[in-house]
């Protein structure tokens, strides 16, 4: 059995809570003031998952850069790993909302999306957001 | 090899006060520093004050100096448009034996020939100072004394000696020089020997190191720091006056004044060191700098710092000022123990300078081209509307603000990076306009800079430098 | 000079800005404009590539970008006009404002009403006074993170934060995941600044030391930063001497406070109120100059969007109301005041005209942290408002709906006391 101090982030209130069990099987949360604060652990324990935000390079824009999310939250440990994959990309302006970086990624379902437009430059001279 | 008739070591104020007077005449003036920027290093970090000279010891140099070139500022301010004000000093007496002291202190005055030195009450006093602490007994007027922009005085000295002909070989550190027959025949730099007729050390705090390098080692420099703080302009409590503590047998004591651009500056410690790179901060200093300055001014806000920063002024051992002439190196003219009156100082310096050159076999004839006058980058927030609507007109480079704080826009800094003397770092920028010196402190406009000035030298981000060599802003790209 | 009539001006094209252009236009203000200074609307939201934004407003968790990118949507919907790359240089008294145009020159905008929402800006090194040497390498957060996710610029790999506010710990976590080793928080208070999701998501995720109570006392470095010291404080926030410890880093990332912009409200000669830093409104967001409105962090430092765009329509609202005529008489005032526990009010004032079933919602942060406690508003001697909160913490900001009606005398005092919490 393994024992995890789990900080809660559901809501500001930030409950301190303690999970036991064995790796994908929880067997108690304490701590919790509320259900979904047990849902989280529980989540937490056996594979915590984050929204990855990053950015990747745009070629002829306004801007150098676009910014990009994960379509559903993705494991934490994969966090670095994604941001590896993005190193690679090149979009070419203009880039419009939402536009998809990765229908896929690792076959997971998981999407990659840009959050911003990013118009074509016109002049030379650009500065930034 | 190259060649020139005058060579100065020093592109501080004293150096370029010597390197524009020298362009008044048909020479070939070249001036070499060791800094990427003019400016020096006392220069640029110190009280900001033209003097009278009234406490100086009477019958020195220094005296004699300072005195003489305190009037001389109204009509050089003008030609070189440097902002100036003469908003006079208060020297105020809080206990008894401090009163008992003014007697002396105006006798030194007149001493010293500056004879509109009056006395004040403590009503009259608190009247043109209100912050001032009420348990004042009475004090001093000194009425000349006035506020600068030290650095832009540089920068201006040196742009006029440029236009006049005179070549900055910044980024250049002096490294020795060889003496043949009672002469300095080649000096030689990191970027290469020069040839000089004559050559002047005016390098402040590196000035004994210079003057040994021709066998000159009598004496040595120490840095004396002094550190400060900056107000912001909206600070509550203000004072009109530079408001100069007694000062007693060990120092001249820590002031407070209004800044040439509207901020408050309090300060200086004088510590003295070894370290000749050591311009840190520390807690005990700047304590002692708000302690002080608080019993002459209780209300003081010293939470309203936008910045803290250290100057080393370069202190002679022995001390005073002196400008030598050596009979076994005959070209080589020595201004040793230039301190916190030298920023006053140099303009009667400069002069005095040109004599001894003369009276060394320089020969001077005078430049009929030479104009006095140097042009300051048009700033738009000293504009009228009609003014700032013209020049949006003309430049539209001008209709970019990007120093909020300072009011200060593209068109200004790509022409601090263009300018004769060029700015070609970020504190150079900024000390030319302030860019970054308001109180969000380049926090907003500094990542914009960055990008206009590796546009306008061409470089990558990579290379621009925050000040000098090695002080790397940007490390690579995200992406 | 460029010309340009408008009812309600809004200065000002990030969140505060957008929703109350967005506000004033549905409330019917026909010509609306916002100025903003960058070439493009949505201001510091553009940095802020993370997500954690809108989950009150939108109730969906939203990147910067996409948040700010449903604002610019509705202003274009709502045909919001809009002057970018456009810097506000004064404000005049009869409500022209004077602005450099990077397209027009100098502009002069005429309206019926105008909106603060310039923002605020970060607290500086200088402003908290760290001494040492003053090398290249010290940055604010925001600086940092503007450079990374616009320019596309790297400002360090080995890196220290003072200041656990939100955007330290969103710069740690993004300096981390793009090769940069972070190697603490340091934070002067015993407790965080920022959001505890935060603290979660940046800090612990990646193993990142977070030092309460300790402070940076030295920077050390001639050209570039080279390392810094750290020592542990006591309760009066004094170093404790003997706990320095050195950290060898080339870069120190600042994320110790916002201030409200307040050059533009302050030399306009608007009444400004000590503690917030930003101008004294009314329940309208309505300043001492009675055609000028503020919101957003320009009137004080929020913690979320999400507030922000809603205190903002307030602000709106009330801006069309007076550039249209009908914005209400005010027939008695009252002063807000911060009791016991709370360290400020916004608004400072409420205006009570006839309506007495009118409520007006009054923002406020607590001095300390907090355990169980009740917020009370008391009017005249009576309890009018009040609220059991579970806890409350200084970051975060609470609020509390007054009605009007039951304001009694001159003054309505907001206070949170502790209570006992029943198991």
């Amino acid at each position: 059995m393994m024992e995890k101090i789990i900080t809660c982030t559901v809501c500001p209130q930030g409950c301190r809570m303690t999970v036991t069990g064995e790796e994908l099987h929880v067997s108690g949360v304490t701590g919790n003031k509320c259900p979904r604060g047990a849902e989280y652990a529980q989540s937490e324990f056996v594979c915590p998952v984050r929204t990855a935000t990053s950015s990747v390079r745009v070629e002829g824009g306004v801007r150098p850069l676009v910014s990009v999310r994960s379509s559903r939250p993705i494991p934490a440990a994969r966090m670095a790993e994604l941001v590896e994959l993005l190193r690679g990309i090149r979009l070419e302006a203009p880039v419009a909302m939402h536009q998809v970086v990765f229908e896929n990624l690792w076959n997971s379902g998981v999407g990659v999306v840009t959050t911003a437009e990013v118009a074509k430059r016109r002049s030379p001279q650009t500065t930034g957001c | 090899m190259q060649k020139t008739d005058v060579l100065i070591v020093g592109a501080g104020v004293v150096g370029c006060a010597i390197a524009r007077e020298l362009s008044k005449y048909q020479l070939r003036v070249m001036v070499v520093d060791k800094n990427e920027d003019v400016g020096g290093d006392a220069s640029k970090s110190n009280s900001a004050i033209i003097h009278t000279g009234y406490d100086a010891a009477p019958g020195t140099l220094e005296s004699q100096l300072v005195v003489a070139a305190n009037p001389m500022y109204d009509r050089l301010t003008q030609d070189l448009e440097v902002p100036f004000k003469r908003v006079g000093a208060i020297l105020p007496a809080f206990t008894q034996e401090q009163f008992e002291t003014l007697f002396a202190w105006k006798e030194k005055a007149f001493h010293n020939r500056v004879y509109d030195v009056e006395y004040l009450t403590a009503e009259e006093l608190l009247q043109m100072e209100p912050n001032l602490n009420p348990e004042v007994r009475g004090g001093l007027y000194i009425p000349r004394e006035g506020i600068i922009d030290p650095f832009l005085l540089v920068v201006a000295l040196a742009e006029n000696a440029q236009q006049n002909g005179v070549d900055f070989l910044l980024g250049t550190k002096v490294t020795g020089m060889k003496v043949r027959q009672e002469r300095v025949t080649r000096v030689e730099t990191t970027h290469g020997e020069i040839e000089a007729a004559f050559v002047v050390n005016a390098a402040g705090l590196y000035n004994d190191e210079i003057a040994g390098m021709v066998g000159k080692a009598d004496y040595y420099v120490s840095p004396r720091k002094g550190q400060f703080f900056v107000l912001d302009r909206k600070t509550a409590c203000r004072v009109n006056h530079i408001v100069l503590p007694i000062p007693t047998k060990t120092t001249k004591g820590k002031l407070m004044c209004p800044t040439i651009h509207g901020n408050m500056l309090v300060g200086p410690t004088a510590e003295d060191l070894s370290d000749k790179l050591d311009k840190s901060t520390d807690e005990a200093g700047l304590n002692s700098v708000e302690a002080d300055v608080r019993a002459m001014i209780p209300g003081v806000r010293i939470q309203d710092a936008i910045t803290q920063y250290a100057g080393l002024r370069p202190q002679r051992n022995p001390e005073g000022l002196r400008v030598d002439r050596y009979d076994d190196v005959k070209n080589f003219l020595n201004l040793s123990g230039v301190r916190s009156t030298g920023l006053t100082a140099s303009a009667a310096l400069g002069k005095y300078a040109v004599q001894c050159l003369q009276e060394m076999g320089l020969e001077l004839k005078c430049d009929p081209q030479f104009d006095p006058r140097r042009k300051a980058i048009p700033l738009l927030r000293d504009m009228t509307q009609e003014e700032q609507d013209q020049i949006m007109q003309r430049e539209p480079l001008y209709r970019r603000v990007i120093c909020r704080c300072e009011v200060i826009t593209e068109g200004e800094i790509v022409a601090a990076i263009h300018r004769p003397i060029p700015a070609r770092s970020m504190d150079a920028v900024k000390r030319r306009l302030r860019v970054g010196m308001g109180r969000c402190q380049g926090g907003f406009c500094g990542p914009r800079v960055i990008e206009i000035m590796a546009r306008e030298l061409g470089v990558p981000a990579e290379e621009i430098q925050k000040n000098e060599k090695g002080s790397y802003m940007i490390t690579g790209r995200v992406r | 000079m460029f010309h340009v009539q408008c009812d309600v001006a809004v200065v000002g094209g990030g969140p505060a800005g957008l929703s109350a252009a967005v506000a004033a236009k549905k409330q019917g203000a026909q010509r609306v404009c916002i100025i903003e200074r960058d070439k493009s609307l949505g201001g510091i939201l553009q940095q802020c590539i993370h997500a954690g934004f809108g989950m009150t407003y939108f109730r969906q968790e939203l990147t910067g970008p996409e948040y700010a990118a449903r604002f610019i949507t509705l202003a274009r919907e709502q045909e919001v006009s809009v002057l970018t790359d456009t810097m506000v240089l004064r404000l005049e008294e009869d409500k022209r404002l004077i602005c450099a145009s990077g397209e027009h020159g100098l502009t002069e905008v005429c309206a019926g009403s105008i909106v603060l929402s310039m923002g605020c800006r970060e607290r500086t090194r200088g402003s908290i006074r760290i001494p040492g040497t003053r090398p290249a390498g010290i940055y604010t957060a925001g600086a940092a993170q503007r450079l990374m996710n616009c320019q596309n610029k790297t400002v360090g790999r080995r890196v220290v934060i003072l200041g656990s506010g939100d955007i330290g710990m969103i710069m740690a976590r993004r300096m981390t995941l793009e090769g940069a080793q972070v190697c603490a928080v340091v934070e002067i208070m015993p407790y965080l600044a920022g959001l505890t999701r935060n603290r979660v998501q940046c800090l612990d995720d990646f193993d990142i030391p977070l030092l309460l109570a300790h402070t940076v006392t030295k920077i050390v470095g001639r050209e570039r930063v080279e390392g810094v010291w750290v020592q542990r404080v006591d309760e009066k926030r004094a170093p404790v001497e003997g706990t320095e410890h050195f950290f060898e880093c080339d870069t120190l990332l600042l994320s110790v406070g916002l201030i409200p912009e307040n050059e533009l409200t302050a030399a306009a000669g608007i009444e400004m109120a000590p503690i917030t830093n930003g101008p004294v409104v009314n329940q309208h967001m309505q300043t001492s100059n009675p055609g000028v409105f503020a919101c957003g962090n320009v009137l004080h430092v929020n913690d979320l969007v999400d507030h922000v765009s809603a205190e903002s329509e307030i602000a709106g609202r009330a801006a069309a109301r007076y550039a249209l005529g009908t914005f209400g008489k005010t027939l008695r005032e009252a002063a807000c005041e911060a009791g016991k526990g709370v360290r400020y009010v916004c608004p400072q004032r409420l205006c009570i005209g006839e309506d007495l079933e009118e409520t007006a919602m009054l923002y406020f942060r607590v001095g300390a942290p907090m355990g169980a406690g009740e917020i009370k508003v008391e009017s005249g001697g009576h309890v009018v408002a009040s609220r059991r909160i579970s806890r409350a913490n200084p970051g975060e900001m609470e609020k509390m709906a007054v009605r009007l009606g039951d304001v009694a005398g001159d003054t309505v005092t907001v206070s949170v006391e502790p209570r006992e919490e029943k198991q």
